[in-house]
């Protein structure tokens, strides 16, 4: 019987393959010769069909389709935002006209924590690292121009993250495009947040019931949508090692998981458009192996304990980035070398969408042409270097597959460390996250003071003087056009309307209803993400978990 | 590094200013001074200048340690020199670790800035210039 599976399985996926478009492009080496789709033994036992398989084929650790980069390449999506909304809507429209296809919106850390660009603390702060973002006039005002039914936009925003979604949906309506064909993604990944990142504002389990309201709106009426990216990128910034990486994001996933089913969905409903978000470090076969293994965790669980009957529920997808915290200051050149190798970790690791970072990134935002040096590594490794020519072309290798059976038996153990220390939310409220990856982070800085781990141009191969190179500065002017604009808003909107819509905000969070109906009319009224979130915190309450001293 | 020489260990307060979260530099370098025997209180994230020298004062400190990766370098730090010099404190020794642009150290160190570590500052480093900087 295990031959007629194994047949099976084969020909399930030529069969796949037979169907599966090819790019309109020479899929050779360099020297003619032709390169098979997928390198696989010609006699394949049990344990390959059910460790690896075939691609586009559950356990999809050779990928989530059959032909991989041959039929479509992964999305080259940079991430942008700086400034005012008129701004970024230039750099937007400067990006679409020269052929991407995707949109990524950055927005600035006064958004990001739910604060208005006239709040005191947000200072010195508005449009410098992204966008700024406080009315639905300046949503309008960001996407003025851009057909929301015609091109996918990433969102990376998680606190404020339902209130920004209100704002997206209702700028596509003004534009008279139907919720059904919005595409896009929305990060909302609010666990990731107590873990590393730390731009939380309300505690855990409303946070969660939050992140669940935006999961059955989309399942509901915005069908096409991502409505979270389930995000690993920050934990590893923090410190994580790769398998506390994996097994940290794994377990947020199940547990949004878990969420919408209880919330009564049917896991065939929502689970396929869940999606992923990966660091792409420094070290080369660590790395593809812990893509690799994401894939056949998620696909397993999402089987065996989830009961998920589709296979597109069984898929994990995920937009890789370079590793921002292996850039260095010194030799800042160098940089561009380090994001060439993690590019190709992640793209042999089967991303389906990539940043790669600018070598200028530790010093401040990138220039353009940093930008641009950073989009032509991708370039170069999509049509040059014929690594999209195969499927998954480092399976099979002893090191690899080693490494990848390692990675996954880890993060098993983090599942159930976590379900002893009594599950997700008890393990963020008792710190074993962030005691995890400070001690992970500590460690790793020891080695590399004691040069048992050597980093060029720091601690190795250094030279003299810092190498300069340019970089870009945001006009301070930023700040007062913003501040004009929101008081403008704030003193012409109808404020009649803008009370009720917050009371109705209030009444709906304490009644513990699915609160994007109540979003979307605030955003209606103009009320501001500021006010929203402070009517919010009212009701939800504000999580300041204690900090430490000796 | 031997502190014998003062009658208490050098007394350190690090602190993110801002909104930015990104806090695993300051806390690897809050581990590193403890391990080195100073006495480090880190006050958390999103304070304001005004909290974090409240904080230089309650707690007696020798050394101020700012931690910015945001780029509001330029507007916080001048606030964070008034704030010290308004409440006395102007001897307190203030560093300041992050993302910042190597042109804007100068300035930096003109508002009384005694030392910037940017990214790629070893552990040593650090704990070697502060252990000198407090027994000056």
């Amino acid at each position: 019987m295990a031959t007629d599976s194994k047949t099976s399985a084969r020909e399930a996926w030529e069969a796949a393959l037979a169907k599966a478009q090819e790019r309109d492009t020479s899929l050779t080496t360099i020297s003619g010769r032709e390169i098979e789709p997928l390198y696989a033994p010609a006699e394949t036992s049990d344990e390959y069909e059910s460790q690896l398989g075939y691609p586009g084929q559950y356990p999809f650790t050779r990928g989530v389709h059959a032909n991989m980069y041959r039929g479509r390449l992964w999305t080259m999506r940079q991430f942008a935002g700086f400034g005012t909304p008129a701004e970024t809507n230039q750099r937007f429209k400067f990006l679409l006209e020269r052929g991407q296809t995707g949109l990524s919106t950055a927005f600035d850390l006064p958004t990001l924590m739910g604060l208005d660009s006239d709040h005191a603390t947000s200072r010195g702060e508005v449009g410098r690292l992204g966008v700024a973002v406080d009315t639905i006039d300046d949503f309008e005002r960001l996407f003025q121009g851009i057909d929301l039914g015609g091109v996918s936009v990433s969102m990376t925003i998680n606190a404020p993250a339902a209130i920004i979604l209100a704002f997206f949906l209702v700028v596509a309506e003004r534009q008279g495009v139907s919720w059904d064909r919005i595409r896009g993604t929305l990060q909302n990944d609010i666990l990731k947040e107590y873990h590393a990142q730390n731009e939380y504002v309300f505690p855990p389990a409303p946070s969660v019931k939050l992140v669940t309201d935006t999961i059955e709106f989309c399942t509901r009426h915005v069908p096409q949508f991502n409505p979270v990216s389930i995000s690993g990128y920050h934990i590893r910034e923090a410190g994580a090692t790769a398998a506390e990486e994996l097994g940290f994001t794994l377990a947020d996933g199940f547990h949004y998981v878990e969420q919408g089913i209880a919330r009564g969905l049917a896991v065939d409903d929502f689970a396929p458009r869940l999606s992923f978000f990966f660091n792409a470090h420094s070290d080369f076969l660590e790395e593809i192996a812990k893509f690799r293994a994401s894939r056949r965790i998620w696909a397993r669980h999402l089987r065996e304990r989830y009961g998920a009957a589709s296979p597109r529920s069984w898929m994990l997808r995920f937009h890789a980035q370079t590793s921002g915290v292996s850039l260095q200051a010194q030799q800042p050149e160098v940089n561009v070398i380090r994001v060439a190798y993690q590019a190709l970790a992640a793209v042999l690791g089967g991303c389906q969408s990539l940043h790669t970072n600018s070598r200028d990134e530790t010093l401040s935002l990138p220039t353009e042409e940093a930008v641009t040096i950073a989009l032509r590594t991708q370039q170069v490794l999509a049509f040059e270097t014929g690594v999209v020519n195969s499927a998954d072309p480092l399976g099979g290798s002893h090191a690899v597959e080693s490494l990848t059976d390692a990675i996954e038996e880890e993060a098993e153990q983090i599942f159930r460390e976590i379900e002893r220390q009594g599950g997700m939310i008890s393990s963020i409220e008792n710190g074993y996250f962030r005691r995890r990856i400070a001690d992970s982070a500590f460690l790793y800085q020891r080695e590399v003071d004691a040069r048992r781990k050597l980093i060029v141009g720091v601690n190795a191969f250094t030279e003299g003087d810092h190498t300069t190179v340019p970089t870009l500065e945001i006009d301070e002017a930023i700040e007062h056009t913003q501040l004009a604009n929101l008081s403008r808003v704030k003193a012409e909107r109808d404020q009649a309307a803008m009370q009720q819509a917050l009371d109705e905000v209030r009444r709906a969070a304490g009644a513990k209803e699915n609160l994007m109906p109540a979003l979307l009319d605030a955003a209606r009224a103009r009320v501001s993400v500021g006010e929203t979130m402070a009517a919010l915190a009212e009701v939800l309450g504000r999580y300041n978990p204690a900090v430490s001293s000796s | 590094m031997s502190t014998a020489t003062r009658s208490r260990p050098i007394r350190v307060v690090l602190a993110k200013v801002g909104l930015d979260g990104h806090d695993r530099g300051v806390q690897v370098v809050a581990r590193a001074l403890r391990d080195a025997g100073m006495e480090v209180i880190y006050t958390g994230l999103w304070q304001t200048p005004e909290e974090v020298v409240r904080a230089v004062e309650d707690e007696d400190a020798d050394v101020l340690g700012i931690s910015i990766l945001s780029g509001a370098h330029k507007t916080l730090v001048p606030l964070l020199t008034e704030a010290l010099r308004a409440k006395g404190l102007s001897h307190v020794t203030l560093i300041l670790g992050g993302i910042i642009p190597e042109g804007d150290i100068p300035t930096l160190e003109q508002l009384g800035v005694a030392k910037v570590f940017t990214p790629g500052a070893s552990l040593t480093e650090i704990t070697e210039f502060l252990s000198q900087a407090a027994r000056r």
